[in-house]
């Protein structure tokens, strides 16, 4: 399972870097969201995988016996994600906006201020 | 009062004052009130921390009393102080020159609130001690320049802010790939402990890539070569008053970055990570400093230089040495300072003459000598004359590569220095000396810039005292990197002394 969501995320990533580097402006947005969702999936992934053992103590116990899902892992995806979803709604409006004022969505055009 | 709350006040005071600023959104006085007084209590708080910090050493708070390294912890060590102070003067230098230079419908915007939240997100990047808590700080810090840099909408804002958002969000994207990897590897988030695990770590190999990535993804934050792309394409784009504070205080996020992690985590492979980081830091300068040569719009050289500059500071850090890393710090303190001040007087003479085109400026010395005494101070001291703050900031960085015999670290950077006196010379000639040029363009109505002059002119004279009193400066950046050398400091200081 770890290898195959490594492959994934892999191709993930270079989606992501093509799209990024295409010429359309909303090509650029979707290689943004591609890699935040990698960067996700590989915190995911590098913490280790658990099917199935929820976190959670043995009444009268004072640690967890065994191994278990790490929450800690689950938490800074999900911080990440609103963060990511934060920053792309941003970038989004800001893309409307610069085709709309550069009237192009080629990013070769946009080379005034280089 | 405990203490260690101290250290969470700079965090704190600009979000308390952000949010009141944002309620207060219709009201033009109090929000331009809010700006002055919130930016001044943030600037004693950090007196009182760099103050504490110098008598007592580390210190730490563990927000919601969660002990290290489960809860996430405030640190203040001597750099953070430092940063945290020097972000703080920028800060309440800029709130005050934003008050003269702002125009309404950007404040009706948002700008107060904004300018707040984006120094709550340096000094959370400064202070924190969770390496996820420093990405979520990065965040907040970038969400809240996007929102400046765009403020206008005109087409060279929209064009320069989509290369600074990509390649910010393209760095954000590598360090949360470095945090997760890192995680994988040892199991923690808090930085002392992550420093003591990694020494635990089998495959070393594995260290040394996610060492990589993060320097992939600081050096995109703090605009080293070969990724400094964005800077120049957005930095001389908004607001005078937004371009001084990024150009004070952003890239400069990444260097602390850089320094932290580069200095506690990642020691251990010192030949091969901190020597990649000194051909980053010698192509850096050169290109900053070559890039800044063709240009002839004053922000645009002032944008460039900021590349050249960051340059040496990563040179403090790759040579790793402990009279490397003290110029390190005091590059540092002198930089902020003087790069600050430069865009705030290039605003001035936009003010004055309405253009930032070198080919359009002149005479500016014939009408205004105050203003040219005022540019001449900290453009001097960019490029190193002595006595000014410069001068002695290159000297240490200089010494300590001679002592390690990079010559070619050393050589370059001492060209350097003579290219950026040309640079400042050129924008001296071009803007103060020559006559004005024929047809003289039309000058804006004169408006009353005291207040301006004044900020400006403090900024200068904290050039001119980190020159003069260079010696308690260097003292206090001394300690600084002592406390950066011994990392062992810092883990005691979070974990407790017996943590081992």
């Amino acid at each position: 399972m770890t290898s195959l969501l490594a492959i994934l995320i892999g191709c993930l990533y270079a989606a992501a870097i093509y799209m990024m580097l295409r010429r359309s402006v909303v090509k650029l947005v979707i290689g943004l969201i591609l890699l935040s969702n990698a960067a996700n999936l590989l915190i995911f992934t590098a913490a280790g995988l658990e099917r199935g053992v929820p976190p959670l103590i043995e009444e009268g116990q004072q640690v967890i016996a065994g191994t278990a899902a790490d929450p800690l892992a689950q938490a800074l995806i999900l911080t990440a994600i609103v963060i990511g979803f934060g920053v792309l709604a941003f970038a989004v409006v800001l893309i409307h906006r610069a085709c709309e004022v550069v009237q192009t969505d080629d990013m070769n055009e946009m080379k005034g201020t280089d | 009062m405990d203490l260690t709350l101290l250290v969470a006040l700079p965090v704190i005071l600009p979000l308390l004052f952000g949010a009141v600023s944002l309620v207060m959104l219709n009201n033009h006085n109090v929000q331009r009130w809010l700006g002055a007084i919130g930016t001044a209590s943030i600037l004693i708080a950090a007196c009182a921390l760099l103050w504490q910090c110098r008598e007592q050493g580390i210190l730490v708070l563990e927000v919601g009393s969660w002990p290290a390294p489960f809860g996430i912890v405030l640190v203040a060590d001597l750099l953070a102080a430092i940063m945290v102070l020097l972000a703080a003067i920028t800060g309440f230098a800029t709130a005050l020159y934003s008050l003269k230079t702002v125009r309404k419908r950007f404040e009706r915007f948002g700008y107060y609130p904004l300018l707040h939240l984006l120094l709550a997100g340096v000094n959370g990047a400064f202070l924190t001690g969770d390496i996820f808590n420093l990405y979520v700080w990065f965040e907040v810090l970038l969400v809240a320049s996007f929102a400046l840099l765009i403020q206008g909408g005109e087409r060279a804002q929209m064009e320069g802010a989509i290369k600074y958002v990509t390649l910010n969000l393209l760095s954000s994207a590598l360090f949360l790939t470095a945090i997760g990897l890192l995680y994988g590897l040892v199991g923690s988030l808090n930085m002392a402990d992550i420093a003591q695990r990694l020494t635990q770590v089998e495959d070393q190999g594995m260290v040394t890539v996610v060492a990589m990535l993060f320097l992939i993804a600081f050096s995109i934050k703090a605009a080293a070569f070969p990724l400094f792309f964005w800077l120049p394409a957005s930095y001389h784009t908004p607001q005078v008053a937004v371009s001084a504070i990024f150009a004070g205080l952003l890239t400069k996020v990444g260097v602390y970055a850089l320094y932290r992690v580069f200095t506690l985590i990642f020691n251990a492979e010192v030949e091969f990570t901190h020597n990649i980081l000194l051909w980053m830091a010698v192509l850096t300068m050169l290109t900053g400093v070559l890039g800044a040569a063709a240009q002839f719009e004053v922000r645009r050289i002032l944008s460039f230089h900021i590349i050249s500059q960051i340059g040496y500071m990563m040179l403090g850090l790759a040579l790793y040495t402990p009279l490397a890393l003290i110029g390190g710090v005091f590059y540092i303190m002198h930089h902020i300072i003087v790069k600050a001040n430069l865009f705030l007087v290039a605003g001035l003479i936009y003010r004055l003459r309405g253009s930032f085109e070198l080919k359009r400026l002149g005479g500016l010395y014939k009408d205004h000598p105050g203003l040219a005494v005022l540019f001449l101070i900290p453009a001097l001291s960019l490029a190193g004359v002595p006595p000014l703050s410069g001068f002695f900031a290159k000297f240490i960085l200089i010494k300590a590569g001679v002592e390690v015999h990079a010559w070619w670290a050393v050589g370059i950077a001492l060209l350097v220095g003579l290219l950026t006196l040309y640079s400042m010379i050129k924008i001296w000639n071009e803007a103060f000396w020559k006559a004005v040029p024929e047809p003289a363009p039309a000058i804006p109505a004169p408006g009353r810039n005291g207040l301006l002059y004044w900020i400006t002119g403090s900024l200068a004279a904290m050039t001119i005292a980190i020159g003069i009193f260079a010696e308690p400066i260097y003292q206090l950046a001394q300690q600084a990197a002592a406390q950066l050398l011994n990392p062992q400091l810092y883990i005691n200081a979070v974990l407790g002394a017996d943590s081992l």
